[in-house]
């Protein structure tokens, strides 16, 4: 079974049509691989998908605006992938 | 249809929130200026018209669904068909269906039909925000009620 890693660097690279070995643990997906908000819902997208989850992008992006957070924590792919088994967990909880 | 104010859904005839789905009508204008255009001698309801007829109904249902709080914008298309023309002074039913409840967005599967046949569908990406500002929350809840939806609270939570 794939890591959750695996699985997003996959999304990313087909919906994005990023080389697959350019994505990374450390990328940033909006600095690093330059992914716009409107190509991150399709990302978003095949992610509930994948998971059986809803990602709160809004509840993150309200967040960083109100500067409770950094893109960093939920960009970094690396980090990503945490919040995501953290919500496939709870799912399961 | 008032196409010179861009509202293309005449009416809701059915709002399901249980089974996230919406049907609507519409009946396309017999003259329009658009018609002049489009084209010369052979005047066809444009594409991206029936697009954006698609896309009203679903933003209905999404409002709909968001207890009129909120507004939908289409943000992207996939797989548009147009399989037949349509011209002006026909009748057409659409209905749209909720494929994805995301955070700040929604997928929709759309569908035009003309005397039961399916004549145009696409998968819809409507962004779902908060009204930027009373005043379009107050026309638009105007213009819900004038399509036929009822604005009381939803009876299942």
């Amino acid at each position: 079974m794939s890591s959750t890693f695996d699985t997003i660097a996959n999304i990313i690279a087909e919906t994005c049509d990023i080389p697959r070995d350019s994505i990374t643990p450390d990328s940033h997906a909006i600095n690093d691989l330059g992914i716009d908000s409107l190509d991150f819902l399709d990302i978003a997208f095949a992610i509930d998908k994948a998971f059986g989850i809803k990602l709160p992008l809004e509840q993150w992006t309200q967040e960083v605006n109100d500067g409770k957070a950094t893109t960093d924590q939920y960009f970094v792919l690396k980090n990503l992938s945490a919040r995501i088994d953290e919500l496939v967990a709870a799912k399961g909880a | 249809m008032r196409l010179e104010y861009f509202q293309l859904i005449d009416r809701v005839i059915e709002l399901n929130l249980a089974d996230r789905t919406i049907r609507t009508e519409t009946t396309i204008p017999t003259t329009s200026t658009v018609f002049e255009g489009h084209f010369p001698g052979n005047p066809l309801m444009p594409g991206v018209l029936l697009l954006e007829t698609m896309a009203q109904t679903s933003g209905w249902l999404l409002i709909a669904m968001n207890d009129y709080k909120r507004a939908a914008f289409l943000a992207a298309v996939k797989d548009a068909k147009f399989r037949t023309f349509v011209r002006p002074g026909e009748r057409l039913t659409i209905e749209a269906k909720l494929a994805h409840d995301g955070s700040g967005y929604a997928i929709t599967e759309a569908k035009i039909f003309r005397d039961g046949k399916k004549i145009s569908d696409a998968t819809l990406t409507m962004s779902v925000l908060d009204f930027p500002n009373a005043e379009m929350e107050m026309k638009m809840r105007e213009h819900a009620v004038r399509v036929g939806l009822s604005l009381e609270a939803r009876a299942d939570g």
